[in-house]
């Protein structure tokens, strides 16, 4: 067991060393998950409090970022909202990979009417465009962090499923499979042990690209209003704060917690690339 | 298990269909086949004989659109063909294993192969994960592995397709069945690994008194390790006999081809015998010997059903009208 992790390790290492932009991407997520878990106590100023500088400030040695149209601490903002914007994405993500990939597992395993039901239910789902329909159920439920963790879940469940459907379905009849049923396995245990675990590289990268596009979602849905209110910090509401402020010059509200989006976007869809390097052995020599 | 009076596997009259879009194929047709216990038995045919279908019939994991229409599997008194998938589970790798054709596809391309080997011993046992751990890297080197330790954490892809064979054997004999079905072992490796994984089979097959089916479509690969062999013909058991007597008399004439054409160093690649024609479309009306259209004894008495089976000698069972 232990002979095999370090093996695995070793092997991560390797693979990080091998492709630069990995690492770059994994720096920069090191960065966001500190921010995220310690940005509270790292902000120089406190991000919810008015008046801390001048009123439309740019950046300065006092407030790197600038202020906003309240006075606010931009950098501040920028930070602490890092939490949410991580919450929201990791919380949907983790949750349409969990529901997607079960379904479209069983789907492609079992066939019959378990499948007819989970490809009737994607399609459903991917016969509106996936953003429009996330602002539909936003209006419809109402605004709360739990809402839009489940909408944004529900708009990505069907990623997660189709993939998971094909890769099963691929494998249904490998050798492996025959060989597993041919030592005694139970059919649920050939689809958890052996053929599940051999569809995880694609879902893992397809859950690593979702998450900047949950980022985007989540933001984007608050930038129109349909998302996190305010005046809570977060990326989408303090982008949509600087564009009134855009045209008069005050370019740094908006382009700051701009810049912490696409870093975030980014750095998750470099990782998917390493990801999937590694977490494939037989990419392994 | 006390041993039970009768073979320990008893094939009756097997009759196989695959139901399709282009018909019905009647791939199997009354396929009887008996394993002494202890014994090795080899399975002989061309390609589309129905070989590696009649094992999978055995154990049970035909694949979709596979229907068995008529016969009896008798193992240790039990119709495997009638038993639920319950009693079949329980049976599969602990009493009855299979190997097969392309090892490396067999085994799961991101599982270590000894964890592999271990969840077959702890699926099939009570053994906690350190015993099964030590039995699989017994059995490792059982199969003459070198180095079984480092082995047990290799993956398939690292290992060369003679030590995938090794390990899927390994895997096979890892409870200890009775009855092990080794689909054409040999295939795909370089003729001393062959020789090196049919020996191997045979000295575990000795050592654990565990009968054997060996399949291959090679007749000399089977001679040196069979004590009978059984030739199949598209879906027929044409010819059953200790292969002694076998090679030595062959009675059906699709036997003595298939001796005839087994490459000898002194002939050259001239003398070589080819058996006209091939398997014919099963969906097509079939006379009662299939051969019958290859055959260059076949008479009109041929046409005549059913397929007779006619004792040639002592445990030498022909199914032909005109035997040699």
């Amino acid at each position: 067991m232990s002979a095999s992790v370090i093996a695995q390790i070793r092997h991560g290492r390797q693979a990080i060393s091998q492709n630069p932009l990995t690492l770059a991407a994994f720096l920069l997520l090191g960065g966001l998950v500190v921010l995220a878990l310690f940005g509270e106590w790292m902000v120089p100023h406190d991000p919810m409090a008015t008046g801390v500088g001048p009123r439309l400030a740019p950046p300065s040695q006092a407030h790197w970022f600038g202020t906003d149209h309240l006075g606010r601490d931009i950098l501040s903002r920028v930070m602490v909202a890092t939490r949410l914007d991580l919450l929201i994405a990791l919380s949907a993500v983790t949750l349409s990979f969990a529901a997607g990939s079960a379904a479209g597992a069983a789907a492609g395993f079992y066939g019959g009417w378990v499948e007819k039901i989970v490809t009737r239910v994607v399609d459903t789902i991917m016969a509106f465009p996936l953003f429009v329909l996330a602002m539909g159920i936003m209006a419809a439920v109402g605004t709360s962090v739990a809402n839009i963790i489940l909408t944004v879940a529900l708009i990505n469940f069907p990623s997660y499923a189709r993939i998971a459907r094909a890769e099963v379905n691929v494998r249904r009849g490998a050798g492996y499979v025959e060989a597993a049923r041919l030592a005694g396995n139970s059919p649920r245990r050939i689809l958890a042990v052996h053929i599940y675990p051999n569809c995880l590289p694609p879902l893992i990268v397809q859950a690593s690209m979702n998450m900047g596009w949950a980022i985007l979602s989540a933001a984007g849905l608050s930038f129109i209003g349909l998302g996190v209110r305010p005046p809570t910090a977060e990326w989408g509401i303090m982008v949509a704060d600087g564009s009134a402020f855009m045209m008069s010059g005050e370019w740094w509200v908006s382009t700051f917690p701009g810049i912490a989006l696409m870093l975030a976007v980014l750095s998750f869809n470099l990782m998917g690339d390493g990801l999937r390097d590694m977490v494939d052995p037989r990419r392994r020599t | 298990m006390s041993q039970a009076a009768g073979p320990l596997l008893s094939l009756e009259g097997l009759s196989l269909e695959f139901r399709g879009r282009g018909g019905i194929s009647r791939v199997l047709d009354g396929v009887g086949l008996t394993v002494g216990w202890g014994e090795t038995v080899g399975l002989v045919g061309e390609s589309g004989s129905g070989k590696t279908v009649t094992a999978l019939a055995i154990m049970g994991v035909l694949p979709s659109g596979a229907l068995v229409t008529g016969g009896r599997a008798l193992f240790r008194g039990t119709d495997l063909l009638a038993a639920d998938e319950r009693t079949l589970r329980r049976y599969r790798g602990s009493e009855i294993a299979m190997t097969f054709q392309l090892a490396r596809a067999g085994l799961n391309p991101i599982r270590p192969v000894g964890r592999q080997i271990e969840d077959v011993i702890r699926h099939h046992t009570d053994l906690g994960q350190t015993e099964a751990r030590e039995r699989a890297i017994a059995l490792l080197s059982q199969v003459q592995i070198p180095d079984p330790r480092r082995i047990y954490n290799a993956y398939p892809f690292e290992l060369s397709g003679g030590m995938c064979q090794r390990v899927m054997i390994a895997m096979a004999v890892s409870c200890s069945p009775s009855l092990l079905i080794a689909d054409e072992p040999a295939t795909g490796l370089d003729v001393c690994t062959q020789a090196a994984v049919l020996d191997l089979i045979g000295d575990l097959a000795q050592g654990r008194q565990m009968a054997t089916l060996l399949i291959s479509h090679d007749l000399g690969l089977l001679g040196e390790r069979a004590d009978r062999i059984a030739v199949m013909h598209a879906g027929h058991v044409v010819e059953v006999a200790p292969t002694a007597a076998l090679f030595a008399s062959p009675r059906h004439p699709y036997s003595a081809k298939l001796i005839s054409s087994c490459p000898r160093p002194s002939a050259g690649l001239a003398d070589l015998v080819t058996i006209p024609g091939t398997i014919p479309d099963f969906r097509e009306p079939l006379p009662p010997c299939r051969f019958r259209f290859r055959c260059e004894r076949a008479a009109p008495e041929c046409d005549e059903p059913p397929l007779p089976r006619i004792e040639a000698g002592p445990d030498h069972f022909v199914a032909c009208r005109r035997p040699l």
